[in-house]
């Protein structure tokens, strides 16, 4: 009964999806506000809707219903409760179920909270965010249903795919669709601007918050995806280039760019086209990487299944929604109004220059993860594109972009002064040639680039404060003013420079971990040492425990710093019966930011085991940073401007279509 | 400054940077890519000894043997031609006999490919498409066997 009543709320949900695609579209066309009105009642219950087909799901899940075949494929009675409702998006009909829960939200969100939007610009914003609900929910219901019933209900269950079983994936997920898809408020907002041929200022004011949100949802999600892969895959990566990975990365890139843009035009009134182009890229970019993981052209752990109708379906979304979202940008954009004049050296020309690099980065991307597909439909060639390719592309366009940044929040907007900025960096400068000095004179100078790399996270780090510390008047004026003027800094300034400081913090993880980080792979047998950047492993011997699911064969070994016990690591092996599978689950140490990691292969004939060790000097800084970043953007979404300020569209005609 | 020559600017530093993108990806792809055979590929081609590449099919029941310092040794067959290959390190927890593999490095003069990497597939029933694509070409796929292609820790 249950699977029946979760299918059938999302056939009405499609239903109130297909009446919130057209009445309000017509309401604001014969500024009726009755039909306008309509679109936030039908939001909100095409939420209510799924949120019920997903609870119905869920509740499949829990109570073990294999009569469900999704449940049947990819869940086990034996499962812990935790990885039976997260084993819910653990496969390809759940994970979409999730999707549009996520769109259906934002839509309800918009209609809930967008009180303060124009009547006809909320119409067609909720009418473009149903036309993509719409199409997914047709998607779910012809392609992937989830509630399938099997003929004759299976006694137990296949299992999740034990890699999968994991706590890092019953968050990254959720997040990074809440990312992925918070870009669709972007887009709609984009076309609904399109559509009326109107845009200003206080437009970029009401999707910036929206882009915003999603942006740190994406920033939180794509970390704690690394981080799932660096830890539960067994290879101590945190990055491995894989077309999914870049798949995330591809929308945050627009979409930061996205979000720098909609600053410009926010408070100057510019790049309005550029802006709109950004909103309409960054969605489909979410949409091709959905494509890209869901249609199983791709080989990775994130495929779940494929059947080709569902490639062709979600392809022909893709084109439906970027192709019409381009077309309605050439048509339309023209006729928009331009925006302000600014001089090349000036605050919005910086912000210029970041989108420029940012979106050729994402374009590299793009290119490297496409190209192996366009190359195998065309010659039939395999290849594989892998780190060394994007090493060569994204690295060389983001050093320039990381130079930049420091000096975009201290120059003034329409007219800059470059030398005034640089002076005012002298600190960062000097700190920075310091710390590149330094780490020549201490570092073991196994890499001649990473003094750089360290000294350039140093200069944008302390670049970021520079801006903080010239507005509240650091070390200028008398303390108390200064803290008065601390509390009167608008908070998005402190996510500006909290963010900044984020992506510094990223970098120098990256570049010590890729500078320094030493691997061992040896075979020990009981009571013999290993040792590592100062640390002894002794291999005490393998135990065997059992899991409520699987058994596990795990080798213990103490840790010892100079002779002195620190702790203790436990790799070990686990198999599942039920899938007749053994995963590696690596043990972590962490010291500081830095970790051990030990991962363990397998056990010989002569009684030793396999065993890889690493050690990861400042790794947890690379997802660390993700989190400042995460904690800048929160702080700047809750500024009072995009809280209170309810903008009025300019008095004047200014955002009128020339027509 | 005009607006005709501030949009100037702005175009010129576009298409500076697209065309120093442009290079860089040239370049990377010139050399960085890796292809992949199939053994039969492998045999057919003649690929010159030292080209990096990857490898797929089968691991041949019967053929691993592990060495000392994690030395092992197995065949990779896809039903036509067989590829000895010379690894050395920890193989993926679904590395066995009769499983679907595929391995990164480069022939060697001899005819041994020495791999660097080894990737399995990570899940039982799924297997590496490239490998199935091998496998059909050599006739060795029965459809429905495994049924779904996709899965490998990368």
């Amino acid at each position: 009964m249950i699977p029946e009543l979760g299918h059938y709320a999302l056939v009405l949900a499609l239903a109130l999806g297909l009446i919130q695609s057209v009445a309000p579209v017509i309401g604001a066309r014969r500024y009726d506000a009755v039909l306008m009105r309509l679109a936030s009642s039908t939001a909100l219950m095409q939420f209510a809707f799924v949120a019920f087909s997903f609870l119905a799901l869920i509740i499949c899940y829990v109570t073990s219903d294999f009569s469900v075949a999704t449940v049947y494929e990819n869940s086990h009675s034996m499962m812990p409760l935790v990885y039976r409702i997260t084993s819910v998006w653990g496969n390809h009909e759940g994970s979409m179920l999730l999707w549009v829960l996520i769109l259906s939200l934002f839509g309800a969100l918009v209609a809930g909270f967008g009180g303060n939007l124009p009547t006809t610009l909320k119409a067609y914003v909720l009418s473009v965010q149903s036309w993509i609900a719409c199409a997914f929910y047709l998607f779910i219901l012809i392609t992937s249903n989830p509630f399938l019933r099997l003929p004759q209900a299976p006694f137990e269950g296949r299992d999740l795919n034990p890699i999968l079983q994991d706590i890092g994936l019953a968050i990254h997920p959720p997040l990074l669709y809440l990312g992925y898809v918070g870009f669709s408020i972007a887009f709609s907002f984009a076309i609904a601007a399109l559509i009326e041929g109107r845009i200003d200022a206080a437009w970029a004011r009401w999707v910036r918050p929206w882009t915003l949100a999603a942006w740190i949802f994406l920033t939180v999600g794509i970390a704690m995806g690394s981080y799932w892969a660096y830890y539960e895959l067994g290879w101590g990566g945190f990055w491995f280039w894989d077309p999914v990975e870049n798949a995330s990365l591809m929308p945050w890139l627009a979409g930061t760019a996205l979000l720098h843009s909609a600053v410009v035009m926010e408070k100057r009134n510019a790049l309005k086209i550029w802006t709109l182009l950004l909103a309409i890229l960054a969605f489909s970019l979410s949409l091709i990487g959905t494509f890209l993981v869901r249609s199983g052209v791709l080989t990775s752990v994130h495929t779940f299944a494929n059947d080709p109708a569902r490639g062709v379906f979600i392809l022909a979304i893709l084109v439906i929604f970027i192709g019409g979202g381009l077309t309605l940008f050439a048509w339309r954009a023209p006729m928009l109004k331009q925006g302000g004049l600014f001089a090349p050296i000036s605050r919005e020309a910086a912000l210029v220059l970041n989108n420029l690099f940012l979106t050729t980065a994402c374009l590299t991307v793009f290119v490297g993860t496409l190209y192996p597909l366009a190359l195998e439909a065309l010659t039939g060639d395999k290849i594989s594109v892998g780190p060394p390719f994007f090493n060569l592309t994204f690295a060389p366009l983001f050093i320039p972009l990381l130079l930049v940044m420091p000096f975009g929040p201290l120059m003034a907007w329409k007219r800059g002064d470059i030398f005034g900025a640089a002076q005012r960096l002298m600190a960062a400068f000097g700190i920075a040639f310091v710390v590149i000095v330094l780490t020549f004179a201490v570092g073991d100078r196994s890499s001649i680039l990473a003094p750089f790399g360290i000294g350039l996270a140093a200069f944008v780090m302390i670049g970021a404060m520079v801006d903080i510390a010239e507005r509240i008047g650091l070390f200028r004026v008398p303390f108390s003013v200064v803290r008065q003027r601390a509390a009167g800094l608008p908070r998005s300034a402190w996510g500006t420079a909290l963010a900044h400081t984020g992506i510094a913090v990223t970098l120098l993880g990256i570049v010590c971990v890729s500078a320094w980080a030493s691997e061992r792979i040896v075979a020990l047998k009981p009571s013999e040492t290993v040792s590592i950047s100062g640390y002894e492993l002794s291999f005490d011997g393998v135990v065997q425990r059992s899991g409520a699911n699987y058994r596990e064969l795990a080798a213990r070994f103490t840790v010892r710093e100079g002779g002195v016990p620190v702790g203790v690591m436990e790799p070990s092996k686990r198999s599942f019966a039920s899938r007749s599978t053994t995963t590696t689950e690596a043990a972590l140490m962490t010291r500081g930011v830095s970790q051990l990691y030990l991962s363990l292969g397998d056990t010989n004939s002569d009684g030793s085991v396999s065993v890889r060790l690493y050690h990861k000097p400042m790794v947890l800084l690379i997802w660390l940073g993700a989190v400042v970043m995460g904690l800048g953007g929160t702080l700047s979404l809750s500024d009072r401007r995009l809280r209170v300020g309810a903008p009025k569209p300019a008095a004047k005609s200014a955002m009128q279509a020339a027509e | 400054m005009t607006r005709k020559q501030r949009r100037l600017i702005l175009i010129g530093a576009s298409l500076g940077v697209l065309a120093v993108a442009a290079a860089l990806v040239l370049s990377a792809l010139r050399d960085s890519i890796v292809f992949f055979n199939s053994p039969t590929d492998l045999a057919e081609k003649r690929i010159a000894p030292g080209t990096r590449m990857r490898i797929g099919g089968l691991v041949k029941p019967g053929s691993i043997e592990r060495g000392d310092n994690l030395q092992v040794r197995f065949a990779v067959t896809d039903g036509k031609v067989d590829v000895a290959v010379h690894y050395q390190g920890i193989v993926p927890d679904l590395f066995r006999e009769g499983q679907g593999v595929v391995a990164e490095g480069k022939l060697e003069p001899g005819g041994v490919f020495a791999a660097d990497t080894v990737l399995a597939k990570h899940d039982e029933r799924y297997m590496p498409r490239e490998v199935v694509d091998a496998l059909k070409k050599s006739g060795r796929w029965q459809e429905g066997e495994g049924n779904n292609p996709g899965s490998n820790p990368r």
